[in-house]
């Protein structure tokens, strides 16, 4: 069991450089049980790197990373209490911008690959698994269909599929409608806000404002690789203080 | 006019036999080591480590920049030489073909799997695949198919070139082929049999690739 108190996930000073670049310049943040957390900020303010941070995707140069009071370690598997990328990974699902589903794999093999493979699970407990959570995104008729038939909208919600049947007990979302039609953006939204409503802990990097509004406990604002400023989305999407988040959110208010 | 005479070298057609035989035997064989060779190859040229990467690479640059000629006869001539005990042609003959076709496969090998896009292997990743489970579950199925067009053209290659065996006596078509010419007097028929021997077993091979080519072509 670990300490109910303990922040799901706890950044101090988190920093991230690719060669020169320093991309992340000291992020300090915690994530609490059920929060859904909005990062929002102008590309290259490094919201994305920070949310791939989370799962090790990429591997922060400086800082201190703790899942549910564990230490994170960089390494595949990690020494008790230290926790390794292999369980983070497990346990932080992430759904990315354009979708990554596994081409060569039919929807249903999409998702049960990582439970069967990863969880070592059966057949018949994946196969029963994934069709529920197939019948939760609205596609339980997809599951013998590969990517290359489905939509955009539909891909995202196999992809959010494929991370939900890990049972996660984070959610990540990178952008997750960001490559999709405008008229598609709607459903994947839908399911993102139904887990958001099922308790699920999630972060979320979006451009979808109105979204972030509407299904987030706190918004953070990012610029030039730091947390600019924070609060509840009313504090932040409706009454912004500083200039520079005042000048971001005006060109999405046209 | 000349008198052509097939019927003449068509009685020794079962030394034709035999060299094809051999031909088979070598181009399988080498395929097979030169696979084992190539993957090994071509998984060193994407460690981590300068050092492996360097070692891989230079095996491929000595291997595909020599002419295979040259490699047989320095296995089979010179080699020994160094090493202080002779090598059977047999030996000198499979080692070379490998080596060379490996080098040649683990350059295909590697472009196959470099052409896998960086988000697949992101998303095993992501589901908690380790790098082996995420490479053989997820992204060779993929380049295998990316890889198959070009694999086998360089197998039809392989073929052809186990006539170089010749040079240090080793059975197969072609040195048949001149056992025949030296026992009839007859090198257009003979030679010219050869090549058509040959043409039946290769122009199968490059339409399976081009096959897979316009396959791979449609799903893209």
């Amino acid at each position: 069991m670990t300490a109910t108190t303990d922040p799901v996930i706890r950044l101090e000073g988190l920093r991230k450089s690719f060669g020169s670049l320093e991309v992340l310049k000291g992020i300090d943040l915690e994530l609490h049980r059920g929060e859904v957390l909005s990062v929002i900020g102008p590309s290259g303010s490094g919201k994305s790197t920070l949310i791939r941070c989370l799962n090790l995707m990429e591997e922060p140069t400086a800082g201190t990373f703790a899942f549910q009071g564990r230490p994170v370690s960089l390494k595949f598997r990690a020494k008790a209490p230290a926790i390794g990328a292999g369980e983070l990974r497990r346990r932080v699902g992430m759904v990315f911008q354009h979708f990554n589903l596994f081409p060569h794999l039919s929807v249903l093999e999409n998702i049960t690959k990582g439970p069967r493979i990863v969880l070592g699970e059966s057949r018949e407990d994946a196969e029963a698994h994934a069709m529920q959570l197939l019948s939760e995104v609205g596609l339980a008729d997809k599951a013998a269909a590969y990517p290359a038939h489905l939509s955009g909208g539909q891909k995202q919600r196999v992809a959010i599929a494929r991370a939900l049947a890990l049972r996660p007990e984070v959610m990540l979302f990178d952008e997750p409608t960001s490559a999709l039609d405008p008229e598609l953006v709607g459903e994947v939204l839908a399911v993102v806000r139904r887990l958001a409503q099922d308790g699920m802990t999630m972060v979320l990097v979006t451009h979808e404002m109105g979204f972030a509004a509407d299904v987030a406990s706190r918004v953070i604002f990012m610029e030039n690789g730091a947390i600019a400023e924070q609060g509840s989305p009313e504090e932040i999407l409706r009454a912004p203080k500083s200039e520079r988040l005042k000048g971001f959110l005006s060109r999405f208010h046209s | 006019m000349y008198q052509w005479d097939f019927y003449t070298v068509l009685q020794s057609f079962d030394l034709f036999l035999m060299g094809i035989w051999t031909t088979f035997l070598y181009t399988v064989g080498s395929i097979l080591v030169g696979v084992i060779v190539g993957l090994t190859a071509c998984f060193a040229r994407l460690s981590r480590h300068g050092i492996i990467r360097l070692i891989a690479r230079s095996y491929q640059e000595l291997f595909r920049c020599t002419p295979l000629l040259v490699q047989i006869l320095w296995a089979y001539y010179a080699l020994p030489m160094l090493l202080g005990v002779s090598l059977s042609n047999t030996t000198a003959g499979l080692m070379m073909l490998s080596l060379y076709v490996g080098s040649f496969y683990a350059e295909i090998f590697r472009g196959g799997i470099l052409a896998v896009e960086k988000g697949q292997r992101e998303a095993a990743n992501a589901v908690g695949m380790t790098g082996v489970q995420a490479m053989t579950h997820i992204i060779l199925p993929q380049a295998i198919k990316k890889m198959l067009p070009a694999f086998i053209n360089q197998s039809v290659v392989q073929v052809k070139n186990t006539s170089l065996l010749y040079a240090i006596s080793i059975a197969e078509l072609t040195y048949m082929t001149s056992v025949v010419n030296s026992e009839t007097y007859r090198p257009l028929e003979a030679y010219s049999l050869a090549a058509v021997l040959y043409f039946v077993m290769l122009f199968p091979l490059t339409q399976v690739a081009d096959h897979f080519e316009r396959k791979m072509r449609r799903s893209d």
